[in-house]
């Protein structure tokens, strides 16, 4: 018995009136939609993703792009997607792969926190003419100081402070590999932050020569796969980050497919051209909180302790005991990724079910570690779904010391959510590698693009720290009595600890 | 709003409690009425090694019980006695303010309760989170917190707190705007030896109160003044700082102003920041706080609320308006605002 084909998805179509033929369309599409025949230009409907690169590069706005209405009998539960997600297994009896973050229409809890301003009995401040500091340190604190006196009566600092990062803006850009997306995307992120003086971080692809004259703000990242690491990679980052889990796919390891690995990827990554990168869920030498303990000192033992070292772990339902276990094992800062962390590959089950809002995580791990009274000696950065400044706020105040953004940063850069980030067809240039792909993201002019958002939001963010009289970073992080919760049940309020709305 | 004054005599000459009534009625256009209190050192002499506890009991009955329950199970009670006041028309007596004098018992100090003063703060902690119906709004030595709802005449009058002689005295004339009118809401808020007024409103309190609870201070009395009192006890008797290294961790320089110091300085500031970063106070405030051996002022990083500075021999004042000042010694000199966050600091001369 036959399937059939599904429908397609997208519907293409070109005003024939308003197109003068230049062939753009076909240049631009790297999914074959477009093809000539003779003198006209023929539409193969099936294969779009829904990038959006061919209408955006048409000078005459002729191309169409529509969702396509309904091709199957409509049903609440039996959906499209669930269909033909069926139909795609009954047909190869394999894992469903899918890109960027979780696509289920599930509430965000960031939208329904809502920040406070002040009124008549405190001042607003005005960032443009009062200071705003939002300047941040991550890394290590110690719980107090000591100071002794010197014979001469000054007073002198006797703790010595742990290296940390210094952030003009608590805003970072999470970590995206080599091989992942293209070296001129990550050179657009790289020049933005050292810009702007904050960091990114190179995901665990190595790092490529390129990128050395950035690499005072680059985090370089140690997973699984310990693609690309060795003593050289570990001496020319600013920290080190030791990837446990990602949000997009708590539990299990990092897939890039081979056809992503090219001359370049592979010399940056160290693994034979064209074979597939696989870094398995475990790391293998990390069955225990000791032996984490273990891998963080070796990091810092064998970078002279000069360096922070952070922990990535996937936002989970334990995570902040795990977050504790960790904030205890000499890390100077934790990663937490929440559910709708994007990623270039994942199966579509983990990335639409498995994990936890970052909102919950972030005040779940704030409480616990102050619980614990280890709060102040470890930074906390936030990841997974951050979209606007407002959600950066609302991290901090909820007790993230920064956030990494990442797909804020490809969409900055061009990026349109189309989802197919691991068929190494990326039109915009960013998730693939593929030489003529690449070469349409002008890193000059993406640097731009991204240090452009980040200043926007830091704007932002200082403007809504000002509306609440508040002008250092430092009096917003875990200020949770300047959020409310709006349409938020009791449970969720209580482990926000956030007051309901209109308290 | 709200009209706030402190002063000390350094040579701990003791000064009767009618002048800072007088002054703080000066300042009634900074209040509603609301709430009005005073803080005196040195009253209490004949006590001076016991804590003095003062105590709004809304009824003799249960929550007093297991206040004495408590205090017998943590130590002795030399005497105990209603605080004496005087019915004004003015205040509506809403609880019954009580003393006692006591001693916790050394037999029980150990662990995280290894001093007096940490079993006399558990003791505050604990009655005014669990015990209903009863606040300890006082926990010092030989000094003593009375606040009431009312204009600060009245309540002065209810204390009878001309009768009281102290070398430092602490006064407040409230303008509630963000919590109720209620008289734990009244300033000073005290712990211990400290004890705090304050003229603004705390917008980094929400940081602040996670900080301060995460090392066992629970804020229960609904006003943001109150987290200060614990700021102080924290970083000042747990942490060891002293006065002038507290006020840079709660009202610090700027960065800008950081990055341009001598390296040394830069790097002491520096660790400040890092480390009490949550200790950081934001929002307009201007305050006073009244300690063992002095008294300190400050206000925020941007001096969004006043503070005037005056000093007279061995005597010096802090308040919110220099007629207040005036009022309590016409006679005084050097009058002078400070800086924003710059530190005032009175001690005693030893």
């Amino acid at each position: 018995m036959t399937l059939g084909s599904v429908p397609p998805k997208f519907k293409v179509s070109i005003d024939r009136d308003q197109c003068m033929d230049c062939g753009r369309c076909i240049e631009n599409c790297s999914y074959g939609v477009y093809r000539r025949e003779g003198d006209k230009i023929l539409i193969e409907s099936r294969k779009c993703t829904g990038c959006l690169r061919c209408v955006a590069m048409c000078p005459r706005d002729a191309i169409t792009l529509t969702e396509k209405p309904i091709d199957y009998r409509s049903h609440p539960l039996w959906t499209r997607e669930v269909r033909e997600d069926i139909i795609k297994q009954a047909r190869s009896g394999k894992i469903i792969l899918s890109g960027m973050g979780n696509a289920r229409d599930l509430p965000v809890i960031y939208d329904r926190l809502l920040l406070d301003a002040c009124q008549v009995t405190n001042p607003s401040i005005d960032p443009l003419r009062e200071p705003m500091e939002l300047r941040t340190y991550i890394g290590k604190k110690p719980s107090k100081l000591n100071f002794r006196k010197t014979e001469s009566g000054d007073v002198e600092l006797e703790t010595k402070l742990a290296p940390n990062l210094k952030l003009n803006t608590p805003i970072m850009i999470g970590h995206m590999s080599f091989g992942a997306i293209s070296l001129n995307a990550q050179l657009s992120m790289a020049k933005a932050v050292t810009e702007l003086g904050t960091y990114m971080g190179t995901g665990e692809g190595g790092l490529h020569r390129d990128l050395y004259p950035y690499q005072d703000h680059m985090i370089v990242q140690v997973a699984s796969g310990r693609f690309g690491v060795n003593i050289d990679y570990l001496e020319r980052g600013a920290a080190i980050e030791i990837k446990i889990g990602q949000g997009a796919k708590p539990g299990i390891g990092g897939h890039l497919p081979g056809e992503k690995v090219n001359e370049e990827v592979s010399r940056t990554r160290m693994i034979p051209v064209g074979s597939d990168a696989i870094s398995p869920a475990p790391h293998h030498d990390i069955y225990s909180i000791e032996d984490l303990v273990q891998l963080i000192r070796s990091l810092k033992e064998a970078t002279e302790w000069k360096k922070p070292v952070f922990v990535k772990i996937a936002a989970v339902h334990n995570v902040a005991p795990i977050a504790a276990g960790i904030a205890r094992s000499s890390a100077d800062a934790v990663v937490i990724d929440g559910f709708r962390g994007g990623t270039g590959a994942a199966p579509k089950v983990f990335r639409d079910n498995v994990g936890i809002p970052i909102e919950v995580a972030i005040a779940s791990v704030d409480q616990k570690l102050r619980e614990q009274g280890v709060r102040n000696e470890i930074s906390i950065i936030a990841s997974g779904g951050i979209r606007s400044s407002a959600d950066l706020a609302k991290s901090i105040a909820l007790g993230a010391d920064a956030v990494n953004i990442g797909t804020a940063a490809l969409v900055a850069l061009g990026c349109r959510v189309c989802g197919n980030c691991y068929r190494n067809l990326c039109p915009w240039g960013i998730a693939t590698q593929r030489p003529e792909l690449v070469s349409r993201l002008d890193p000059e002019r993406g640097a731009v693009q991204v240090s452009n958002l980040i200043r926007g939001w830091t704007m932002e963010l200082s403007e809504l720290m000002g509306a609440a009289g508040i002008n250092s970073i430092e009096s917003l992080r875990g200020n949770r009595d300047r959020l409310r919760g709006y349409m938020l049940d009791e449970g969720m309020l209580k482990i926000l600890d956030v007051l309901p709305a209109g308290a | 709003m709200c009209g706030i004054i402190g002063f000390i005599d350094r040579t701990k000459s003791r000064m009767d409690g009618s002048s800072i009534k007088a002054a703080l009625s000066l300042m009634n256009e900074r209040g509603s009425g609301d709430g009005a209190g005073y803080a005196a050192y040195g009253i209490y002499p004949e006590y001076a090694d016991y804590y003095a506890l003062h105590v709004f009991f809304d009824n003799l009955g249960e929550s007093k019980k297991k206040v004495d329950e408590l205090l017998e199970q943590w130590g002795k009670i030399v005497h105990q006695e209603e605080i004496p006041t005087t019915p004004q028309p003015g205040i509506k007596k809403v609880h019954i303010p009580w003393r006692y004098f006591f001693k916790p018992s050394e037999d029980l100090m150990a662990g995280k309760m290894a001093s007096e003063n940490d079993v006399v703060t558990y003791i505050v902690m604990e009655v005014n989170s669990n015990v209903k119906g009863a606040t300890i709004f006082s926990s010092g030595k030989n000094m003593g917190v009375f606040k009431a709802s009312g204009w600060p005449e009245d309540v002065a009058n209810f204390y009878r707190i001309q009768d009281y002689k102290g070398y430092i005295w602490l006064g407040h004339n409230r303008y509630p705007t963000n919590s109720p009118g209620w008289w734990g809401g009244a300033h000073p808020f005290n712990l211990l030896n400290w004890s705090v007024v304050h003229n603004g409103e705390i917008t980094s309190y929400g940081t602040n109160q996670r900080y301060v609870e995460g090392y066992g201070y629970k804020c229960s009395l609904f006003t943001d003044t109150e987290v200060v009192a614990y700021l102080f006890d924290l970083l000042g008797r747990q942490h060891g700082l002293s006065y002038e290294m507290i006020v840079k961790a709660l009202a610090p320089p700027f960065w800008d102003d950081i990055d341009r110091m001598p390296a040394k300085e830069a790097e002491l500031n520096k660790a400040v920041r890092l480390t009490y970063g949550s200790a950081l106070m934001n929002g307009p405030f201007a305050i006073v706080v009244g300690t063992e051996d002095g008294i300190v002022g400050f206000t925020d990083r941007i001096k969004l609320r006043p503070l005037v500075v005056g000093e007279n021999g061995n005597r010096l004042y802090i308040s919110s308006e220099e007629a207040a000042i005036r009022v309590l010694d016409p006679e005084v000199k050097n009058v002078y605002t400070p800086r924003a966050g710059e530190p005032i600091i009175g001690r005693f001369i030893e």
